[in-house]
């Protein structure tokens, strides 16, 4: 199972990852996503997969990977 | 291996130069640091010995000690540099030599004198920077980007700086101090370091006291001390808490001083023993606005590259400083409390984790104050004026 | 045969500068941080994607077309350097400079994740010199160019660049939206 890891030297909180998983991000004050899991780098359950492959193709910042 | 006769307890500032250096393998050395149950003094307290495995191996590491002195109350490191520069220079080339680094660098910071160690870091091949400084700047991947010759900025910790640190090589940082007693380590043996300090904690460690202390300075005392022992050192005056840890550190109130600096007995007040620094509060200064003025400084030492640290660390100085101003506002304990939950585990490195303990643990151990202070009045002025 | 080439080299050189128009608009769009209603962000950035894809698509359409069709006397070495061409060098030597710079683009683009953000975002900024390069193209060179339904889409293809680039350079551009402190340190 894959966790996200959010970069964050390279996230400025763009937040196309909290539009497609919002099961485990949420956008913070200022927009940054903040792991709805209790973990750093949340895991992805089977079922978002594919929305997680879709989020980090989809960051403009290149800031989110799955790892 | 024969042991010359090893000094008991003041051992760092008075062993001199060793007359050849020890030569251990790889192996051999991280199993030295693991025998002598030795940690990393730079604050994060790791064992040496998985340190020293993590590098990785076959590729001509770089071997870096870390004297930049980033955290403001700490001055340990700038006077070992400068008073025995002899045994980190030495620390770094034994491990230099062990990993078979290409690069062996002592990094200074503004704060530590460059001249006593440059004297005797050519004898070994080390290389002495003197760098840019900042609280961050000591940050390890902070120092490798400096290196670089880039930004003291910390990097995404996802790839560690044992893989990938200076120019693209696999790097290890060890804080000066923490070379300094691998030195004596390799010269004197395992069973020779243990022989003071706990099972768990063996050993001696250098503090810096600092606040309303008569005589503020670096001291070496044993691992496991008393917290009031080492402080007597310094002769407080009237402590009402001790900021252990640093700015980054957690209160540990007067009755407290009992408490034996080791990583299980200062868990239960949050605290850790970190780089050693230990600073007193007495009773003329308002632990909220000095709290406050700290959590400023933090929020501007910001390396300004996170988003939740470049905003969240001004938002929560801001709230400390209107508290300590008496303001009314009910929420305001809550919403810092909040706010440091916020920032907590979401940056490149721990600047805003340990800003928000610290934090934390002034709203904890000062609860009486935030209750007065949001009543409209002050324990310390009340008590200053009387 | 000819007149058939003929016509798929000008519509898909067509259908390209609308649909890279639109990749321009919606790639300042992602950079602004806004949503889209129906599309939200995540949406605003598969959109772009898509249409700066298959506007290249149509690039390569229109490139080997016409390269098949004898009226329009393209050799091998005019899709790749530019201004050599026999008939109307400047105009063909600007369409060939646009797929110069698209090849690179999209090369890159393709590559982000290897060549990382800082790489990507500066020869990214060549797309504010590939649109005015081919629309310069298809106006010069362009069978349409002199006609007055292509030169009303022309204009409006500028004016949505224009809005779009104007939007970028607003302060309150800034920010993606939210009320936040800028970052110190660049990506």
């Amino acid at each position: 199972m894959t966790r996200l890891h959010v970069d964050w030297t390279r996230c400025d909180g763009h937040g196309s990852c909290t539009e497609l998983l919002p099961e485990l991000l949420a956008p913070d004050d200022w927009g940054f996503p903040v792991s709805l899991t209790g973990e750093r780098d949340p895991q992805v359950p089977p079922q978002l997969e594919r929305h997680a492959r879709h989020a980090e193709r989809s960051c403009p910042l290149m800031a989110l990977r799955r790892v | 291996m024969s042991l010359t006769a090893a000094p008991p307890t003041r051992r760092l500032l008075t062993v001199g130069r060793a007359t050849t250096l020890p030569t251990p393998g790889p192996v051999e050395l991280a199993e030295l640091a693991s025998l002598a149950g030795l940690t990393g003094r730079g604050g994060a307290g790791f064992p040496t010995a998985t340190k020293l495995r993590a590098v990785v191996a076959g590729h001509a590491p770089v071997v870096v000690g870390n004297a930049m002195e980033g955290e403001p109350l700490s001055q340990k490191d700038a006077v070992l540099v400068t008073r025995a520069p002899h045994l980190v220079i030495e620390g770094l080339a034994i491990v230099g030599r062990a990993l078979g680094a290409r690069q062996t660098v002592l990094a200074l910071g503004p704060r530590v004198a460059a001249g006593p160690a440059q004297a005797v870091a050519q004898d070994h091949g080390v290389e002495v920077r003197s760098l840019r400084g900042g609280f961050v700047a000591g940050q390890e991947s902070a120092l490798v980007s400096q290196l670089d010759g880039r930004a003291p900025v910390p990097r995404d910790p996802l790839v560690r700086v044992t893989t990938r640190g200076v120019e693209g090589r696999p790097t290890l940082v060890l804080n000066a101090e923490t070379l300094a007693h691998l030195a004596l380590v390799a010269r004197f043996g395992a069973p020779w370091f243990r022989e003071v300090g706990t099972a768990e904690e063996p050993g001696t460690s250098l503090f810096t006291l600092s606040g309303k202390v008569r005589r503020p300075g670096v001291v070496e005392a044993v691992r496991g001390s008393r917290l009031a022992d080492v402080l007597a050192c310094g002769t407080p005056v009237d402590p009402v808490a001790v900021l252990v840890g640093g700015y980054h550190g957690a209160w540990l109130p007067a009755d407290a001083l009992d408490t034996r600096l080791t990583r299980s007995d200062l868990q239960a007040h949050g605290a850790t023993v970190g780089a050693g620094v230990l600073h007193v509060l007495g009773p003329d200064r308002c632990p909220l606005r000095v709290t406050a003025g700290i959590a400023g400084y933090l929020a501007g030492e910001s390396a300004g590259q996170c988003g939740p640290c470049v905003n969240g660390l001004p938002r929560i100085a801001d709230s400390l400083r209107r508290l300590a101003d008496r303001s009314r506002d009910p929420g305001l304990p809550a919403e810092i409390d909040r706010l440091g939950r916020l920032v907590t585990g979401r940056g490149a490195c721990a600047h805003p984790d340990g800003t928000a303990r610290m934090v934390a643990s002034t709203l904890r151990v000062f609860a009486g104050h935030v209750a007065a202070h949001r009543a409209g009045w002050c324990p310390t002025d009340e008590r200053w004026t009387r | 045969m000819n007149e058939a080439l003929w016509a798929l080299g000008r519509g898909s050189g067509l259908v390209a500068l609308v649909l890279f128009t639109v990749a321009l608009v919606l790639g300042v769009t992602t950079r602004s941080g806004r949503p889209v209603p129906g599309l939200g962000r995540t949406g605003v950035v598969d959109v772009h994607r898509t249409a700066a894809l298959t506007g290249t698509g149509l690039v390569l359409a229109h490139v080997v077309s016409l390269y098949l069709d004898p009226f329009a006397q393209l050799r091998l070495v005019d899709l790749v350097v530019p201004f050599l061409g026999a008939d109307r060098p400047l105009w063909l030597g600007l369409g060939t400079l646009a797929v110069d710079l698209l090849g690179v683009i999209t090369v890159v683009s393709l590559l982000r994740h290897r060549v990382g953000p800082r790489v990507f975002h500066a020869v990214h900024l060549g797309t504010y010199a590939l649109w005015p390069v081919a629309l310069l193209h298809a106006l010069g060179n362009g069978t349409d160019g002199g006609s007055a339904w292509f030169r009303t889409l022309a204009v409006a293809c500028a004016a949505a660049v224009a809005g779009a680039v104007a939007w970028r350079l607003l302060p309150s551009y800034a920010g993606r939206g939210w009320a936040r402190t800028p970052r110190k340190v660049a990506p």
